[in-house]
């Protein structure tokens, strides 16, 4: 039976409308415009044990209010959800129990005093016995690398070391599935390779069960072997990358940098997609040339010095699969 | 129960830090004690008739008043409430306890350390100062111990409707409002600011069975012996019952506001 199944969530929030100016502010004083914005259009899918799924959208798109749903925060208008059995929002204390949460913008440690309080403090609310508390924290702390971080109060951590020690805390309790909304959100490449790492481990190891939610596209095509795009309250796409890819935009891009002007630049195979002095950008379809064909032939006309072989930014991904929804 | 009692603890702690403000909240409350002794002093120099309760015992009432004058529900939780502003209370919402009774424990340490901290050293200076400005001991060791009870009662009465402070900034955006308008009429009704015994009969008759009594001046009347000692059964009841309707109203409220919570923002 699936770990997690989700039929036809939706959500729906009220929002205060209010034109500039103060003769507006005057109107909405005497009469209040509402707004219904229709956070979740039914949504469903299904996760299984040890499911690493990426989950991404542009903002306002519903991620983060999927997430509070499942972790038992908002209650839903209408439709199902059942995490290991127990619907979050009406078993809530029970629910919590057995999830770990991250929220990449929030903190759940205390500012005012040092990481290892925090923990003590959470071992006490799951009430965790110490024997596997010890065994769990002393884990995680040398996983994570937190043992010159446990003494120091929060608020003097770095956002990367905070984040680490954020990590720790969500899965103190051992919980057999875990949240992580926008974990990697303003870390740095070091930083952002130790959580994916981490996350990585832990779900192999551990069999843990993961939701993401990201951004970065980097984080997804590190981890993920699902991906669900929702956009404007409904999935649009639930597979792994390569088919996302192949369904949206199956092109590459390779930037150049030449040694001295290019002189040929136009080939059939490639698109140029910009050009500045020593530096060109193609896109190309992988499935009809491949990158080291297309280097090969770029480089029998001009000498090139450095190149990088990427792929198109989620930002543009979800905005052509925008348009193909015509949202 | 053993988190609750852990974030108690951890909050103790945390209070503890806060010397500057202990020494700052010294000075003020010896400085409003001299003001509202020395005008206790012209009232009582300048009346003829017979008033309700000796300088002596108006003496100690202010100085009461002063040392315990940070346990009572000024405001509700700032953290919690900034909480719940920022959207940070998504957190609390995912462990797996009561919120109404998580942030209950933590104001129980909120307002318990500081009056520790201010009002223990303070006291004992009153004790020691010269005769017209001096607090007396209670007047019997059964008083002292129905005061001890009574104002243990008191702190958990001032904790509930400090909780509900804290809770109403999940309906309210600022929260600043409650915390204006409700600790103003409280204290007034409560004989902090003027014993009770000063006001009028039938006021004063009504004012007993309402809440706010318990806070301030039940405790404070134990102390002095103005009622006997044995009486802490009965008032100290009349405390657990308003004491235990706020929790109750509270913890209605929380779980109302639970469902129509919006996070704010990411």
């Amino acid at each position: 039976m699936s770990q997690i199944v989700v039929e036809d969530l939706k959500k729906s929030f009220k929002v205060a409308r209010r034109q500039s100016g103060l003769l507006n502010s005057f109107k909405g004083f005497i009469k209040r415009e509402y707004e219904t914005i229709q956070a979740l259009k039914g949504i469903s899918f299904e996760l299984e044990q040890g499911d690493l799924t990426g989950y991404i959208g542009p903002n306002g798109a519903g991620k983060s209010t999927t997430v509070k749903i499942l972790s038992g925060i908002l209650v839903p208008d209408s439709g199902k959800c059942e995490i290991l059995g127990r619907t979050p929002w009406r078993q809530r204390k029970e629910h919590v129990r057995h999830i770990g949460v991250v929220f990449g913008q929030r903190t759940q440690l205390w500012w005012d005093v040092p990481v290892i309080d925090s923990f003590d403090l959470l071992k006490d609310i799951y009430r965790i016995p110490q024997q596997s508390y010890t065994r769990m924290k002393d884990e995680l702390v040398d996983v994570l690398s937190l043992q010159t971080l446990l003494e120091m109060p929060v608020r003097q951590l770095s956002l990367g070391q905070k984040m680490r020690c954020e990590l720790a805390a969500s899965l103190l309790h051992q919980p057999p599935i875990l949240f992580l909304d926008e974990p990697t959100i303003g870390l740095d490449a070091v930083s952002k390779i130790a959580v994916r790492d981490f996350i990585r481990k832990i779900n192999r190891e551990r069999k843990v069960t993961v939701i993401l939610t990201t951004h970065d596209m980097d984080d997804i095509e590190a981890l993920c072997s699902r991906i669900m795009v929702i956009g404007k309250g409904t999935i649009l796409f639930d597979g792994n990358i390569s088919q996302l890819r192949n369904a949206v935009i199956p092109e590459r891009i390779v930037k150049i940098d030449f040694l001295e002007e290019p002189r040929k630049l136009d080939y059939s195979v490639a698109r140029l997609t910009g050009q500045s002095e020593n530096h060109a950008e193609f896109r190309f379809n992988p499935l009809k040339i491949s990158a080291n064909e297309l280097i090969r032939t770029i480089s029998a006309n001009n000498q090139i010095k450095d190149f990088i072989v990427e792929n198109p930014p989620i930002e543009e991904i979800v905005a052509k699969m925008y348009h193909g929804f015509k949202l | 129960m053993k988190a609750y009692i852990s974030i108690f603890r951890l909050r103790v702690a945390v209070q503890l830090q806060y010397r500057a403000a202990a020494a700052a909240a010294l000075f003020t409350q010896f400085f409003f004690g001299f003001v509202i002794i020395m005008v206790y002093h012209a009232f009582y120099a300048s009346s003829s008739q017979v008033q309700p309760m000796s300088l002596q015992q108006a003496v100690a009432y202010a100085w009461l008043g002063q040392a315990t004058f940070r346990m009572q529900p000024w405001n509700g939780d700032q953290e919690v409430m900034a909480m719940i502003r920022s959207g940070n209370v998504a957190y609390e919402m995912c462990r797996p306890l009561n919120l109404y009774f998580l942030w209950y424990s933590r104001l129980v340490s909120l307002r318990l350390v500081p009056t520790m901290m201010t009002g223990i050293p303070m006291f004992i200076v009153v004790l020691f100062l010269p005769t017209g400005f001096k607090a007396a001991l209670p007047v019997s060791a059964a008083a002292g111990g129905a005061w001890f009870l009574s104002i243990f009662m008191a702190l958990l009465l001032g904790c509930a409707i400090s909780n509900l402070i804290t809770i109403s900034s999940m309906w309210t955006i600022a929260g600043d409002g409650m915390q204006r308008i409700f600790p103003a009429v409280i204290m007034v009704l409560s004989g902090l600011i003027v014993p009770l015994a000063f006001f009028p009969d039938r006021l004063q008759q009504l004012l007993r069975f309402l809440p706010f009594s318990g806070l301030v001046d039940i405790p404070f009347r134990f102390y002095l012996g103005m009622i006997p000692a044995s009486d802490i059964f009965s008032l100290g009841l009349l405390q657990l019952f308003w004491t235990g309707v706020f929790v109750i109203i509270g913890i209605r409220l929380v779980s109302m506001g639970m469902k129509r919570v919006v996070v704010q923002g990411g």
